[in-house]
């Protein structure tokens, strides 16, 4: 005997505690179990290109802010590489270990958001709060440094708005040794949590052919069992000379590449930036920080795509410069976007429920995916 | 201001009061928000609700859905697509209801002002802003301070004047 069955449309969003941001999603679903999910996004666009286009080089940097606006630091990061190669700037030495320890900073403190949120939805509420106490520990060392908390506006067109304070040295150095037995504590709260394990293990699993196949990158790739890493694969700045692992996903309670194993690779990363901060912030030369920014930031005609792995995945910066003080297009790669196009696949066959679980993992921020 | 509410008593005993004051004291002290984010003040404010600034010990409590809650913080850039869907939110929540306007975007359109073709220019253009909380993004002792100040506004509200549904 067959019940006949007829397939729900739901609409989750854009406002839902668990879509990070507002983002729309569509279920189709056939009681309990999901069958399609069509993404809707666009309600937090913000004109990105459009500002590109009417403001010069060095006015574009606070709009990089904003979009992924949990690692601005970064954003920063891809798109001044990016404009220093089109002008051919020598950037001091100083600064590129001062962005780099930067660069690692903010994606500690971005993985912190990642991992506390993730906590939320599956329903855990104190990991939220501890990793949040630990995150205004960097974002003080960031305030201190440039007076922002979250939009930085930091790094310029061949140096750095501010130089590092001179108790950063030591309050950084404090921060990893403060820092480094607490993901201890994260794992013990929530990562070996039988219900967390039972809630994410073996749940949204992505085999790492799949994820090539959509162009996922970041530790969403890396949960899959597929090493790349933009600081190893293609190294930027001075990446090439600290030494750190690439973890990857290994299926520790379930399968390669399940929800548990995005999860965990997060918590595995935050260690190796803890790593590289820690060797970087012993060899900060003396210098001027500003002394190669040019007075007048006008790169000749040309192209460039610039990439830099961000805490999301490959941030590439494709600029195009006619010469003029504006750029005539800054095109990005944003990694939130393609990754969230794994979602319908993931999600397939998953229950509602789960569906928060995967969305989760996933880390999206909606102020890239818009722009 | 000093109310009859804020004395304390050793013992039981009954409390004359005015219905306003009551009323207000109650209303104000446990506003509940929507816990609802639109984009980069939103995780400012996700970090008032967390440990370091404790948005719980105002009385704040983020909570899933319009019907149950008393405060919307806009918190970040409203897009044209977005507008109507705040303005429905809006009208779904009971009232006595009150907005605050966190960052510029939802000011004025903030740095989206000029070129942001998809960015309405203020929130208070589809809903009735009570408090408006200048930054790019607020700190959180702003938003904490602009609570403060929706506090004393719902303090000194009256049953004769009630804000209009």
């Amino acid at each position: 005997m067959s019940i006949k069955t007829e397939e729900l449309v739901l609409n989750m969003g854009p406002q839902h505690p668990s879509t990070h941001g507002v983002l729309r999603l569509e279920l189709q679903i056939e009681g309990e179990v999901v069958r399609k999910v069509t993404p809707h996004i666009g309600y937090l666009h913000r004109c990105f290109e459009k500002h590109a286009e009417a403001m010069t080089y060095p006015q574009v940097i606070p709009y990089t802010d904003r979009m992924d606006y949990l690692a601005s630091m970064y954003n920063n990061f891809g798109y001044v590489l990016g404009v220093e190669k089109l002008m051919g700037i020598e950037v001091p030495e100083r600064v590129q270990y001062i962005r780099v320890i930067m660069g690692e900073l903010q994606r500690i403190a971005s993985h912190m958001v990642a991992l506390g949120t993730y906590g939320l939805d599956i329903g855990a509420f104190t990991p939220f709060l501890y990793l949040f106490r630990d995150r205004e520990k960097i974002l003080s060392l960031f305030e201190m440094t440039c007076g922002a908390r979250l939009l930085y506006n930091y790094m310029w067109v061949g140096g750095l708005s501010h130089d590092i304070h001179p108790d950063f040295v030591r309050l950084t150095k404090e921060f990893i040794t403060y820092f480094r037995p607490n993901i201890k504590e994260i794992n013990d709260l929530l990562t070996f949590n039988k219900i967390f394990v039972d809630r994410t293990a073996n749940i949204g699993i992505l085999p790492v052919d799949t994820a090539i196949n959509y162009g996922i990158t970041g530790p969403n790739l890396r949960a899959s069992g597929f090493k790349f890493d933009l600081r190893k694969n293609d190294p930027y700045s001075i990446y090439d000379r600290f030494d750190f692992d690439i973890p990857v996903g290994e299926g520790m309670v379930g399968t390669v590449g399940d929800c548990w194993d995005r999860f965990y690779v997060r918590v595995l990363e935050m260690e190796q930036s803890l790593k590289i901060v820690e060797q970087a912030i012993d060899q900060i030369p003396e210098g001027d920080v500003q002394s190669a920014i040019p007075k007048r930031i006008k790169p000749p005609v040309g192209t460039i795509y610039q990439r830099v792995e961000n805490p999301r995945g490959e941030l590439g910066y494709f600029i195009i410069s006619d010469g003029t003080l504006n750029p005539f297009r800054v095109k990005v790669r944003a990694p939130s976007f393609v990754n969230m196009m794994i979602l319908d696949e993931l999600s397939r066959g998953h229950l509602v429920a789960d569906i928060v679980a995967i969305l989760g993992s996933i880390d999206i921020v909606l102020g890239e995916i818009d722009r | 201001m000093k109310s009859l509410l804020d004395s304390e008593f050793s013992d039981s005993n009954i409390v004359i009061a005015r219905a306003d004051d009551l009323l207000n004291w109650a209303r104000l002290s446990s506003l509940w928000q929507l816990s609802f984010g639109l984009a980069c003040c939103a995780i400012e404010m996700m970090a008032t609700s967390a440990s370091h600034y404790d948005f719980d010990r105002f009385g704040v409590m983020p909570r899933p859905t319009p019907r149950q809650s008393d405060v919307i913080i806009i918190s970040g850039t409203v897009t044209l697509k977005m507008a109507l869907r705040i303005k429905r939110l809006y009208e779904q929540m009971p009232d006595p209801k009150y907005i605050i306007s966190m960052g510029s975007c939802a000011n004025c359109g903030g740095p989206y002002w000029e070129h942001g073709y998809h960015v309405l220019k203020g929130v208070d253009r589809v809903i009735p802003v009570d408090v408006y909380v200048p930054g790019c993004p607020p700190r959180p002792e702003a938003l904490l301070e602009g609570l403060l100040k929706l506090q004393e506004k719902i303090r000194n509200e009256s049953l004769r004047t009630k804000k209009s549904a």
